[in-house]
C-alpha cells in the first residue's frame, strides 16, 4: 500500500503492508524513541502524535495516515531535551525506556491544559506505565517544567 | 496482531457496506484497539475513517455521535458537556489512558456490546437509539439484547435530549484498569432509571430496583437511608452478578448496593 504522510515537519512515501502498525514503520525508518512495551494497547511507550493527537503507535495502522501528520520525539527535540531534565533532576530517569512515551504525553497534556492541576496531571498521563515506578518523581518533575514554562499562578502561556 | 490481506478505504457507507457483505470475514475498522487483542486474520479490512462518521451533532431534540467519534472527542465534546452532568465524558474517563481514548470509537463499542463496557451503561440510562446502515434505527435496550441480525455498519447513536440528571458510577482496582462493576442512574423528574454494568455481563435494567424507588419517592418525596438499603437488597438479587479474575459475584453485589446508594445521593 502506498501512504504519503508527514512524520517531523518531513514527507515521505511509502510502501507498506496492509496490516503494518505505525510503531513498526517509524522504528524502520530510524524514529528508534519509539518503542513497544506491551502487545495489549496498555503500557503507552509507543505514545506518538497523529494530527497533534496522543495516540499509540502500536494501535495505529500505518495504511490508514495517509495525508495525516506524525510527530515523535525525534520531531520535539528541544522540548524533550528540556522535559528530560526536569526528569533526571527528579531522579526519574531510571531505566529510561518510558521517556520518550512519557515526554510525548506531557507535551500532549501541554497542549490542552497548559496549567494541570495534580489530577488532570495524573489523568493525562495514565496512560503511560513505568515499570521502575516513578511516578511520584515524574508529577514532581512535570509540576515544576510547567511552573517555570508558565509560572505558577499564572493562567496565561507564555 | 492483525493479518490483514486487504484493505481499503471506502468513501461513503454505501460503499463500505458493499465490501462488507462482499466476503465472509470482511471487517470494519473503528479505532483497531479491541481488534488488535490478539490474532485476527482478515482477509478485507473496510477502514471507516472516509464515511464521514465522525461528529457529535446537536439537533432540536437530539444528540448525534457518528460511529466514528472517538472517546477523546466524546471526552472533550462541549456539547456533550451541557446535557445530563456530562456523564458520557465521565464513564470514558478512566479507560486506559488518554492515547487510547482516542483512537477508540463509538460504532466499534457499541455494535460490540461489550458486557465490560464503561460507555455503554452510561449511554443505556439516557434514552438511546443505535441507527444501523442497513436495517435501521433500534432502541439500545432492543439492540443489547439482540444485536445485529446481519452484518451491518452502526451509523451513528442517537440521543433523546431531556432535562434527566445523570450520574455514572463504577468501581476499579486502579485507573485505568477494566470495571469491576459500574452503575448509572438518571433521574428524570421524579422516575429513576438504573442500569448496572460489569457484572460482568452486558449492561442491564434494574427494573425492580427502579420501580421500589419509583414508588416509594411518589408515597413519601424522600428517600430515607431504610429506603436505600432495601433498595440496594433489591438490586444486589434482581440482576445476575458473575465471578472472574476482578471480582467474586458475591463482592459485586455488595458492591451494586454501595454504587446505587452513592449515586442516588446524587441526584436527591
Ligand atoms: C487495553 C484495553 C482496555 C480497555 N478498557 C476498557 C475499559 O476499562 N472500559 C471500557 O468501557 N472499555 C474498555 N476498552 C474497550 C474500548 O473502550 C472500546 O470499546 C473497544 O476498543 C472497541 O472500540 P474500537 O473502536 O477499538 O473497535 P475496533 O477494535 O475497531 O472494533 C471492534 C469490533 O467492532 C466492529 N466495528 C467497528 N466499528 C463498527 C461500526 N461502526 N459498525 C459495526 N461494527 C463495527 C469491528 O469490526 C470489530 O469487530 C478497552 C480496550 C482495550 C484495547
Ligand atoms: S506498546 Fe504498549 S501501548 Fe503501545
Ligand atoms: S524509568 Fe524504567 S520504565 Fe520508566
Amino acid at each position: 500500500m502506498v501512504v504519503n504522510l508527514k512524520i517531523n515537519g518531513r514527507h515521505y512515501t511509502l510502501d507498506v503492508p496492509p496490516d503494518e502498525i505505525l510503531l513498526t514503520t517509524l522504528r524502520n525508518l530510524g524514529f528508534n524513541s519509539v518503542r513497544q512495551g506491551c502487545d495489549t494497547s496498555t503500557c503507552g511507550v509507543c505514545t506518538v502524535h497523529v494530527d497533534g493527537k496522543a495516540v499509540l503507535s502500536c494501535t495505529v495502522l500505518t495504511c490508514r495516515l495517509d495525508g495525516h501528520e506524525v510527530t515523535t520525539l525525534e520531531g520535539v527535540e528541544e522540548a524533550a531535551e528540556t522535559i528530560g531534565r526536569f526528569l533526571v533532576e527528579e531522579g526519574v530517569e531510571q531505566c529510561g525506556y518510558c521517556s520518550p512515551g512519557l515526554i510525548m504525553s506531557i507535551l500532549y497534556l501541554e497542549k490542552c491544559v497548559p496549567q494541570p492541576t495534580d489530577e488532570q496531571i495524573l489523568h493525562y498521563l495514565n496512560g503511560n506505565l513505568c515499570r521502575c515506578s516513578g511516578y511520584e518523581g515524574q508529577l514532581r518533575a512535570i509540576k515544576k517544567y510547567l511552573e517555570v514554562k508558565y509560572g505558577a499562578g499564572s493562567k496565561q502561556a507564555i | 496482531m492483525l493479518n490483514i490481506q486487504e484493505y481499503v478505504a471506502p468513501n461513503s457507507l454505501e460503499e463500505a457496506y458493499q465490501y462488507l457483505i462482499s466476503q465472509k470475514g470482511a471487517t470494519l475498522l473503528g479505532g483497531c484497539a479491541y481488534l488488535n487483542l490478539g490474532t485476527r486474520n482478515i482477509p478485507l479490512a473496510i477502514d471507516l475513517s472516509r464515511t464521514g462518521l465522525s461528529y457529535i451533532r446537536e439537533n432540536e431534540d437530539t444528540i448525534e455521535l457518528g460511529a466514528m467519534t472517538t472517546f477523546g472527542d466524546v471526552e472533550h465534546s462541549a456539547i456533550l458537556a451541557r446535557y445530563f452532568n456530562n456523564i458520557l465524558a465521565l464513564s470514558v474517563r478512566d479507560i486506559v489512558g488518554i492515547q487510547l481514548r482516542n483512537l477508540v470509537t463509538v460504532g466499534g463499542t457499541v455494535y460490540s456490546r461489550y458486557g465490560f463496557s464503561d460507555f455503554i451503561t452510561a449511554l443505556h440510562v439516557l434514552d438511546t437509539q443505535v441507527k444501523l446502515y442497513k436495517q435501521g434505527i433500534f432502541d439500545l435496550e432492543y439492540f443489547l439484547e439482540n444485536g445485529s441480525k446481519e452484518p451491518d455498519i452502526l451509523e451513528k447513536v442517537i440521543i433523546k435530549k431531556d432535562n434527566r440528571q445523570a450520574v455514572f458510577k463504577a468501581m476499579r482496582n486502579s485507573r485505568g484498569d477494566y470495571a469491576i462493576l459500574n452503575l448509572a442512574l438518571a433521574r428524570i423528574g421524579d422516575k429513576f432509571r438504573i442500569v448496572v454494568g460489569a457484572r460482568p455481563g452486558r449492561a442491564a435494567l434494574a427494573l425492580n430496583t427502579m420501580e421500589y424507588l419509583n414508588n416509594e419517592y411518589a408515597q413519601k418525596r424522600e428517600l430515607s437511608p431504610e429506603i436505600l438499603k432495601n433498595a440496594g437488597e433489591i438490586i444486589a438479587e434482581e440482576l445476575s452478578f458473575g465471578s472472574n479474575g476482578r471480582g467474586s459475584s458475591e463482592y459485586r453485589k455488595e458492591l451494586a448496593k454501595v454504587l446505587l446508594r452513592k449515586a442516588i445521593q446524587e441526584v436527591i
